[in-house]
């Protein structure tokens, strides 16, 4: 388990510096710098400007300036912003965006779970058809649809909350809601499935026939081996949240990292891209990493694999 | 694994004559009878043709999705414009079959170059075996846990908006899964005696994958494409929501669905029609392809 652990560990290094050198060199080599767009910029202030930034040295020094001061934790100055530093403006931002995505996880994770084992338990009734059909629909109902239809309904029909913005708690509800609804479908139909096909197996009949009552053997029998399936998904799932973040943050207007980030994109600003694809990626690898481990640990048939 | 011979209830009845009984079905034909019977399947299979038919023949027969009418504005649906129109007075329901034809045109294509790359990638990993495929296979692991949307992102960001690109960024992620299944598969058939018989005949290693294989495990993958074409088509619209899909004077689903969630406020019907043929496109496409891996019993395990 330990050398497992220590294994993958070390095989983040290689994944993550690839990820790094690829968007270094990507955004560099792109027609447009950073400075383009701003008007009437002389020649001499453009050549400050760069020489402020480091632009006006060889490419491969400003590599390697750079993977030296990302090493001691700095990911440099931003472009657009200035006088502001790429870890003041993540540090700033991302707080937010954090608890918009363990929110929806939590969303996702309840909601998700709770319909798919009532769907497993009372299969083919009705309860199990409203449960699926409605997953079926969660998952063909895109957020950039969803979220707009739950604020013409919910903020400007009935006008029980905001449209936008992120003060009150009540301000969480719908971001959380449209972000967590998608993922919860997939959750509920995976635990079906996963919960279906442990409900068969002959140890949740030896539980029943020891007298273990109902609950008992589908909360502590059953789910044990029935949301295998559910880990395995948190992997891509964790990673679809903080991607569907950006599209969650604009339709919200939630001042958050992902919304940060498509800005960033167009205004080439390129060292907060950079900063921004750095953190995701380290957040996504090490998650999934985490998924992983947790997998192996519930379920060590997998190790042999 | 498919199962090559017909299950019992469909042993003809004895008042057939024995050659009909020597044709017997084939494995398509009992997929095609299975498949008729999910009712969902066949829901979504005639939503998709007669979408497909609107949206490749309708433009021909509307208004252009281009004739603005500024006097007009956005009026809620009517006798002559059936969804309303948009705030330039444009008919939205020919906007959303010329959307359609560029959202499926995306979906196909994008869709096709993750077929062409999965299909080759996963083939030759699981023909060859060995050091070659844990290499491979290595690679894919490692590259399902890359945030793809972030680099399709950057690249139409910083690479112009450009459709071909569009179709080749998206078609670049979306083969992961393929590659695995049909490496899959491969393995399992790759001890069969057939095979053994081409490679006696010494048949070429090319020839024996793409003629001998490939055909063979066609049902995997004509199910795994019908599932990648909606999961395609969401990542387009999702950049075109964003600003970084399909770019003006073209559009798509996502570029509409973004225009009319910009202005529901006023004028839901802008956000309401074109949110739901999307929708109501993936709800086919997904059920379409649960349908055809039942059908074609793609899972050995079924609940």
């Amino acid at each position: 388990m330990l050398r497992f652990t220590f294994r993958r560990l070390l095989q983040i290094i290689p994944v993550l510096w690839i990820i790094i050198t690829a968007t270094f060199f990507m955004i560099r080599f792109v027609p447009g710098g950073p400075f383009t767009a701003e008007k009437a910029v002389t020649p001499e202030i453009l050549r400050n400007l760069e020489a402020h930034y480091g632009l006006d040295k060889p490419l491969y020094r400003q590599y390697f300036d750079y993977m030296g001061s990302l090493l001691r934790g700095d990911l440099g100055p931003s472009f657009k912003y200035p006088n502001r530093t790429v870890n003041e403006i993540i540090g700033d931002k991302l707080p937010t965006s954090l608890e918009l995505g363990f929110i929806s996880l939590a969303v996702a994770l309840v909601l998700g779970i709770t319909l798919g084992t009532l769907a497993a338990v009372k299969r083919n009734t009705w309860l199990d058809y409203v449960c699926s059909s409605s997953a079926m629909i969660g998952i063909c109902v895109p957020t950039f649809v969803l979220g707009p239809l739950f604020v013409l309904t919910f903020a400007i029909h009935f006008q029980w909350l905001n449209a936008s913005g992120w003060y009150g708690p009540s301000d969480r509800i719908l971001p959380c809601l449209t972000l967590g609804c998608v993922y919860a479908a997939n959750i509920a139909r995976l635990t079906r499935g996963g919960m279906l096909e442990v409900l068969n197996q002959d140890y949740i009949r030896t539980a029943r026939a020891k007298g273990a009552g109902e609950l008992r053997v589908v909360f502590k029998h059953a789910m044990r081996g029935g949301l295998l399936p559910v880990i395995s998904f948190l992997g891509p799932g964790i990673a679809g949240i903080l991607t569907g973040s950006f599209v969650i943050e604009t339709i919200f207007q939630i001042p958050g990292l992902g919304r940060e980030f498509v800005n960033s994109a167009f205004n080439r600003d390129y060292t907060l891209v950079l900063g921004t694809v750095i953190l995701y990626a380290t957040l996504i690898v090490v998650l999934n990493l985490v998924v992983d481990i947790v997998q192996i640990w519930l379920n060590p048939k997998l190790k042999f694999e | 694994m498919v199962s090559l011979s017909p299950s019992p209830d469909r042993i003809p009845s004895p008042a057939v004559t024995p050659e009909q009984i020597e044709t017997g079905h084939s494995l398509w034909h009992d997929a095609w009878s299975r498949l008729r019977k999910n009712k969902l399947a066949v829901f979504g299979g005639v939503t998709l043709v007669v979408l497909g038919l609107l949206c490749g023949i309708g433009p021909f027969f509307t208004q252009s999705y281009q004739t603005q009418n500024l006097d007009l504005g956005a009026t809620p649906p009517s006798a002559a414009h059936w969804l309303g129109t948009d705030t330039l007075g444009r008919d939205l329901f020919s906007r959303i079959l010329f959307g359609g034809r560029i959202s499926i045109l995306v979906g196909l294509v994008a869709t096709f170059v993750a077929l062409a790359i999965g299909v080759t990638y996963g083939a030759v990993s699981g023909f060859f075996g060995g050091k070659l495929d844990a290499f491979m296979m290595r690679i894919v692991d490692i590259m399902y846990a890359l945030p793809f949307t972030i680099f399709v992102i950057l690249l139409m960001v910083f690479f112009g908006r450009n459709i071909f690109l569009l179709f080749f960024a998206i078609g670049a992620v979306e083969w992961l899964t393929m590659a695995r299944i049909v490496r899959g598969q491969i393995m399992t058939i790759k001890k069969m005696e057939y095979i053994e018989a081409a490679r006696a005949l010494g048949l070429g290693k090319r020839r024996i994958i793409f003629r001998h294989m490939i055909p063979n495990i066609l049902g995997p993958i004509i199910v795994y494409t019908t599932l990648t074409i909606p999961a395609v088509m969401l990542l387009e619209a999702f950049l075109s929501f964003l600003g970084l899909g399909v770019q003006p004077p073209m559009s798509s689903w996502g570029v509409l669905i973004k225009d009319g969630a910009e202005k529901m406020e006023e004028f839901w019907w802008l956000l309401v029609f074109p949110g739901g043929v999307f929708s109501l496109t993936l709800f086919s496409l997904n059920f379409l392809g649960d349908g055809l891996r039942d059908a074609l019993d793609v899972r050995s395990s079924k609940d």
